[in-house]
Formats: C-alpha cells, structure tokens, sequence
C-alpha cells in the first residue's frame, strides 16, 4: 500500500538568487550563486550531496542539454545527475526528483537545483525556442503565453456574468495585492508599487490582460537541499519538512474533448485534492496559513484560488474585494511578490516559490514576515491552461 | 450537355479605395483612376480564394464525386508543386481526382473552363471543378497597382443537371505582349496601356466575337448577357457600344468596386450573369490573354433551384475599408515592417510532417470514435470521452463544413502580425469537437463568446527559408 512522502523528507537549505533582466550575469553565475548561498544556509560541505536534479525548461538557448550543465558548473564529483523538464513547473519537478531521491532511501542527502536565463533572446515575453516540435507551426495558432491564458480570462467572465469592466478590475487588485509584496523583497525583479487604477488603463497585451496582468520575464536560479527527516535536525533546528508533493498532468480531455468549461485548470484542481488528501488536509481553506502560486498572469492566481478550493467556485472576486489573500489577509498569497514581481525565470520558479514558504516558516522572511505561518502551499503550473502539468507542494514545520 | 451544374465565388472582404492610393502616391505622378478595388487578406493568395470559392460551388453538391480538379492563375503561389493539389487537399477531394493548374495568361481560367468542358464531353471525366483566382503585385504606382483586384470563381462541371450548357466556343492566340513577368520575378511589367487598350481589347475582343457569331451563325441581339474582358472601364464601354449592344446586355466587369482580378474577371462576371440569369438566357463570355477564349451558354430551368450561394452579391455585402495603402503594401511584402524580434524567430516546415499529415492539417479531417461517437481533432488514436476510451476505433471526420461556435478567444498584441493584434481562440463544433484556431477576417472588437464563426482555409505562415507556403484552416465570424 502505498504511503505517500509526508514526513519522510526535509529542506535543510536553500539559495535564490535575485530575479531579473539579469544582463550583468550568464547562466553559469546564476547557477553557482543560488549553489553557493543554498550549500552555506544547509551547513554541509558539497561531497555530502550523493544525487542531484536538474531543472531548465529551455536549455537550448541557455546552457544545452542534459546532465553535465549541473555537474560540471558545481564540480559535483561525478555524482548521479538527472536533468528534468516539465514546462514552467520544471523547478517543482526539480524538487519532487530530489525529494523522492531521499524518500525512496535511495540517497541521504540530494539537491535540487533550477535555472532560467531568457532575457538573451532579444524579445519580450517568453522565448519561443521552437519546443513544441516540427508540427507545432503547421498545427497551432499564432498563440503566447499571455494569449493562452487571456482565453480563460475571456471565459471566466463570460461564465460568471462578469463585465469586461468589472473583470479587470479584480484581476487589477490581484497584481496590486503582488506589487505591494514585491516593494518589499530585495531579490524580487519588479519592486515598485502600482495602482488598481494604473493596472486598469496599461496597454492591452492580449486581450483582456494588460501590461500588469503579466509576469515579470526573468534569469534567475534557485536551489534545496533535502535529506531524510529523521537527519535533518543534526544539520539544523529549523528545517522545513515536505507534507505532500503531488502533480497533475492534462488527460487530453480539455481540447479534445468539449466538456472543460475554459474557466478553471482541471489538472491544479487535481493536484490540490491529491495534496490534501497526502497532507492529511480536511479544509484548505482553514488550514493552509499561505501559499506561493503560478500567477504567471493574474487570471491564472484567480482562478488557482478556485482550484485550490481557498475561494468557492465563481466566488473568488468576493474575497479578492475583502482582501483575503493580502499579506494582512486570512490566507496570504504571493508573499514575496509572485511570479508577477519576483519574475519567472522558468526553470527556478518552483523553488523560488519553496524558497518564500521555507523561509516564512523559519521566521526568517524581514519586513514581509507573516505571524507564525504553519502550513505553506506551492502551486507550480506549466503549459496553457486547456493543456497543461500542476504541481502542489505542502510544506510545514 | 455538358455545363456548368454550380458556381462560387470569393470576393475578398478589405476594399481599397484608389483616392486614399492616390493620396499616398501623389509624388509619383497622377493616376486618374476611380472606385475601389478588392484587397485580399495578408493571409490570402490564389490558392486559399479558390478553396473559398470552390466551398461556395460545392455547398449543396457531394464533393465525393469530384473527378478533376482544374486551377487557373497568373498569380500561382508555387512554380513546382502542384497548386491544384493543394486546393484539392483542402477540399479533402478523393486522391484518384485528375488536377491540373493552367497558367501564364489571364484567358487561362476560361481555357480550364473550356478543357474540363471537353474532358466531359470526351468522358474521361465526370465532375470536374474549376477554379480560377488572381492576386497580383505590380510595382508600387503602376497601373496595375492601382488597377488590379483580387478575387476567385468556381464552377463544377458536369453532364447532369446542368444550370447552363456549353453551346461552343471559339478561341484566338497571338503572341501579344501586355503583360510580361519572367521566372523567377515577383512584379510584371506592362507596355503601353494605349498599345494595350487600341492594339489588344479593341483588337482582339470583336475578333472572338465575330468569331464565334458567324461559327455558330449566332447575332449579339441572341445573347442576354455579354461578358467581355477588359481592364480599362472607357474601352469596356466603347466595346459594348461598338457591338451595339443595349445596356442591360452588358455584364459589368466591376472595374470600380473590385478591380481587375486578371484570370477571374470574366469568371467572377459570369457568376454575376448566371446569379441573375433565368431559364432560357444565352450568355456569351470572352476572355482576353495572348488572344481569347470565347464560349456561349444557355442557361436551362435547373438555374432557379440554385440557394444559398455567397457568389457575388453576399461577397460584396460583406465589405471593409482597408483604410490605409501602406498597409496594402505590408500584407503584400512591399515594404520591409517592423513586427518585433519575436517574428524573426525561424519557423521550420518539415515536408515529411506536411506529407504524412496531410488530410488533418489541409483537409481538417479529424477522428470519429465509432463507439461512442466523439469526434476529435486532431486526430486522436484514443477516444478522448473520459468514459470511452477506445483504442481505434475511429473514422475519418470532417469538420470544415460542421458549424461551430466560438468557445473563447483573445486579440494579442503580442504574437507577432503584420495586422496585429493576432486574435485566435477555440471553437465548438456542432455534433463535438473542439479545435484551437487563429481568427481572421474579423474585428477584434466584435468577438463574443458563443458567436457563430465558420471555417477558412488561410495561409498559417510563410517559411522563406525553406521555400514553403504553409497552409491550414482558420475560423471567421459569420456573415449574413
């Protein structure tokens, strides 16, 4: 019978670097600096790491393929390397390698560590890097990232009755809620704080999303180190300890069959059942004190409230007008700013997004530090969302 | 008899009027010419306004006994590969289908009318469609600038149940250079319009017809309808008056509100003549390249069982201004533009994938799962229906013809366009089936969930590198 990972595993040490348009930085320095401060806050020297997973969803105009990238910039001493892909949740699969790595009793001590560099490709928003192979031209429609997800913009508030109007203006509070987080995150690329109303009038990127609907296009790295739970309190009083890790993958159901409704992510609502119910969590709504979630677009953080059942079904404007998810809310969200201001550097956003839960537990977030936070949640989404992986992660103390 | 048993036509939906032209082109000189002229989409060119025009002549007839295919142009997008193939492919046409392209003259759509004419007559052939499209470019200023337009007819040849017979015909060549474009060249060149209009039209024109009067011992007074070309409007007239024909006998050849569409003129004129013709009506047509081809028809009672047809009066109800000639000259890749770094990222095309996958991706035939029924595209070997499941056991489906609704969409500025923003979404079809497809031809401001919207075979994307033309099915609202 299968048990699950809950308590089997814990993050001893982590390391992020500052997000950004990092010119002054190539994808060598961004993998050492997250290295270098993960290994300092674990306290291990690098020859106790036995195994090590790799994440970069577009090595190809970064650093290539495979393995050696990681191996060979930290001078592992040719240790077991797997390098994983798995869209923008690449970072969360990272870690779920490392995590599993542990639990299987396979190794002690493993690490996870993502990396992104985008902003060498010329242009704004997502490189395309050809990843959707040889057909993809021929078959699909001229569709970005911000475009995916402005459909499902389109449709929530078509389904719900909401006016174009009204509809951005929630999304509108959604960024704000991120920009005033981010103000006040050293390493967050955006930091400055923008009005409902300056959200509202910015240009339109696809419509209904503009400008302040998107994420921050970013180069950074983040890293974890993980070991068994019963060890990790000889490496320090404070580790972070996995309550569950679960991921959900598309069926196909979505496009080619015609009963998913456009307005919600069926594999993030998927994922947070499997999570609860590993975590042993009855109401996530009560009992899940923060999370970091994919707001690659705000639609997505609005409709993930949903999903994540913290907000009932169409109900989810009430509790962004009420502030639920403000750093002072009930439940807050995107306490270090988000995919929206701390940025997306692919590869490293699912441990960035651990990064903020470790050390909000730890009680080591500064001036965005939350009271007493128990259980932290990480919701890491890759693709579109009528196609698409979800990753839930639940962490505690 | 042998005739004609449908016709279709595609008029494009910009107009370009030539006084905004002439605003622009003042610095080059004068150029006094009136009315407007259709403009094709940047994601249209001969190929895809025949799959438009030949979707309007099928409506109504079973595609599945098409025999022969015949494309016309002087515009033909590829110089090896067969661009009737590519028409047959969207049309999902059955593979023992004889095609053949006709090209290099603007009377060459009459001669592929004529030639499927005498296939059937011959009986090597049963129903044979034919198609005629021009979308030509001229250099910035010149006559045809201004003058051409773009456009297509369609007709389906057949033996039974003609709407109108194929009486006879007369043709002429002579090696009479108008207009001349080498291999290899992208814009033609034209001599003298007064050698073209005195030496040619003037010339040629009574040639055919007196050619084909005294053949078949036949008067102009016989004919309801005579359709001549001609690409100048006061030559047109000073023929009509010049064959003493009455006003009413003389099919407009839409100079001022489409332009000249080369190879379709005569073609677009004659759906125009048979859209209003009734049982009985004799109508001549003669066309004019390095001479012309002339042919008479009479149309019989089968004529007013003909609905439905967008031809040429839904087509040019369904009109918007261009507004601007610069943008006619950035669709038509005359003026380099700026449309972000993103767009100079390379898209491949592997031949191998358009090969293989040729009926999902031109045809847009899809799965139907025989179980339980759910149609998939693309094609998918697994039934999707979380309760099905199936493992192959599926037909072919078609979905060009289903009617769909727009199921979400979105106008991004971000994609990279020469007309931006891109809007795209996906569509519901009627009957199951959901696919995600580029928009055209559409205000972005008019879009709603749950619009009706219907199919359109466009270019996707051009791959200079790899010489290729890329082609696939989009959707667009639908117009009354």
């Amino acid at each position: 019978m299968a048990e699950g990972i809950k308590d089997k595993v814990a993050i001893i040490g982590m390391g992020c670097t500052k997000f950004g348009e990092r010119f002054d930085a190539g994808p060598q320095d961004l993998i050492v600096d997250a290295f270098v401060e993960c290994l300092a806050d674990a306290g291990i020297e690098k020859n106790a790491i036995q195994a090590a997973w790799w994440g970069c969803h577009m090595p190809d105009i970064s650093v290539g393929r495979g393995a050696t990238v990681l191996g060979m910039a930290l001078k592992l001493p040719f240790i077991p390397v797997t390098r994983v892909e798995n869209f923008c949740a690449t970072g969360s699969e990272a870690l779920r390698g490392a995590v599993y790595g542990v639990a299987s009793g396979a190794y002690d001590i493993c690490l996870a560590l993502g990396m992104e560099k985008l902003k060498d490709c010329g242009y704004g928003g997502l490189p395309l890097a050809g990843g959707m192979g040889y057909k993809a031209p021929l078959f699909m429609f001229n569709m970005t990232a911000p475009g995916g997800f402005a459909m499902m913009a389109t449709k929530y508030f078509s389904q719900y009755n909401i006016s174009p109007q009204d509809g951005k203006m929630m999304l509108a509070k959604v960024s704000a809620k991120s920009h005033v987080n981010g103000a006040l995150n050293p390493k967050a690329h955006l930091r400055k704080e923008v009005t409902v109303e300056q959200i509202v009038n910015a240009p339109i990127i696809a419509w209904p999303l503009g400008l302040f609907d998107c994420c921050g296009v970013s180069d950074g790295a983040a890293a974890a180190i993980v070991c068994r739970a019963d060890m990790a309190k000889k490496f320090r009083q404070d580790p972070v300890f996995v309550k569950s890790m679960q991921i959900s993958v598309s069926s196909g159901e979505e496009m080619y069959y015609t009963k998913w409704d456009g307005s919600h992510v069926e594999p993030g609502y998927r994922a947070g059942i499997a999570a609860y119910k590993e975590a042993g969590i009855k109401n996530p709504r009560d009992e899940v004190s923060m999370a970091e979630v994919h707001d690659c677009f705000s639609i997505t953080e609005a409709v993930t409230m949903e999903d994540l059942q913290f907000s009932p079904r169409g109900k989810v404007k009430d509790d962004i007008d009420a502030g639920r998810f403000n750093r002072d809310g009930a439940q807050p969200i995107q306490i270090d700013g988000g995919l929206k201001c701390f940025g997306h550097p692919i590869g490293a956003s699912g441990l960035r997004m651990m990064y903020e839960m470790y050390k909000q537990l730890q009680g080591k977030a500064d001036k965005r530090q939350l009271k007493d936070p128990k259980i932290g949640l990480t919701h890491n989404m890759g693709g579109f969302p009528s196609m698409n992986v979800v990753s839930v992660c639940i962490v505690g103390k | 008899m042998v005739g004609i048993k449908s016709y279709g036509a595609h008029i494009p939906r910009f107009r370009l009027d030539r006084n905004i032209m002439q605003m622009s082109l003042l610095f080059l000189g004068f150029a006094p010419l009136r009315g407007e002229k259709a403009v094709a989409n940047w994601d249209e060119d001969s190929i895809t306004m025949s799959v438009a025009a030949a979707t309007d002549c099928l409506q109504g007839e079973d595609a599945s006994k098409v025999d022969g295919i015949y494309f016309a142009t002087t515009s033909q997008t590829y110089a090896l590969r067969q661009n009737a193939g590519i028409i047959a492919a969207a049309l999902d046409l059955n593979t023992d289908t004889r095609a053949a392209d006709f090209t290099d003259s603007t009377k060459s759509g009459t001669s592929a009318l004529l030639a499927a004419a005498d296939a059937i007559a011959a009986g090597s052939l049963n129903s044979c469609l034919v198609c005629a499209a021009d979308m030509r470019v001229s250099k910035v200023a010149s006559n045809g600038d201004y003058t051409y337009g773009d456009g297509a007819a369609a007709f389906l040849m057949g033996k039974d149940d003609v709407i109108a017979t194929i009486e006879g015909s007369y043709s002429t060549t002579h090696d009479f250079v108008d207009r001349r474009r080498l291999e290899g060249e992208r814009l033609e060149h034209m001599w003298e319009e007064r050698f073209i209009r005195d030496a040619g039209y003037m010339k040629f024109i009574p040639e055919a017809l007196a050619g084909l009067t005294k053949k078949y011992k036949l008067n102009v007074k016989d004919f309801s309808k005579v359709i001549y070309a001609c690409a100048f409007g006061g030559a047109h007239a000073a023929l009509g008056k010049t064959f003493g024909l009455a006003p009413e006998q003389i099919q407009d050849p839409m100079l001022t509100t489409v332009g000249d569409t080369g190879v379709a003129q005569t073609l677009l004129m004659l759906v125009a003549a048979l859209e209003d013709a009734k049982a009985g009506d004799k109508i001549l047509v003669i066309s004019f390249g390095q001479g012309c081809d002339a042919f008479y028809l009479t149309v019989t009672d089968k004529i007013s069982k003909v609905k439905g047809k967008k031809a040429i009066k839904r087509n040019m109800a369904n009109k918007v201004a261009l507004g601007s000639y610069e943008k006619y000259l950035a669709f038509r890749k005359q003026m380099p533009c700026e449309i972000g770094i993103r767009g100079e990222e390379a898209l491949f095309t592997s031949f191998s994938v358009v090969s293989r996958d040729n009926r999902e991706l031109y045809g847009m035939v899809g799965f139907k799962c025989k179980k339980c029924g759910t149609p998939s595209y693309p094609p998918q070997r697994i039934c999707p229906n979380p309760d099905c499941g199936a493992v192959d056991q599926y037909e072919p489906y078609r979905f060009t013809d289903k009617k769909a609704t727009l199921f979400t969409y979105t106008s991004d500025f971000l994609a990279p366009s020469i007309d931006p923003p891109a809007s795209y979404g996906f569509i519901d079809f009627d009957g199951g089936g959901r696919a995600g497809v580029d928009l055209t031809d559409c205000d972005a401001n008019a879009l709603k969930v749950g619009m009706p919207v219907e199919l359109t075979f466009r270019i996707k994307y051009t791959d200079e590198k790899r010489a290729a033309v890329n082609y696939g099915w989009k959707a667009m609202p639908i117009v009354a």
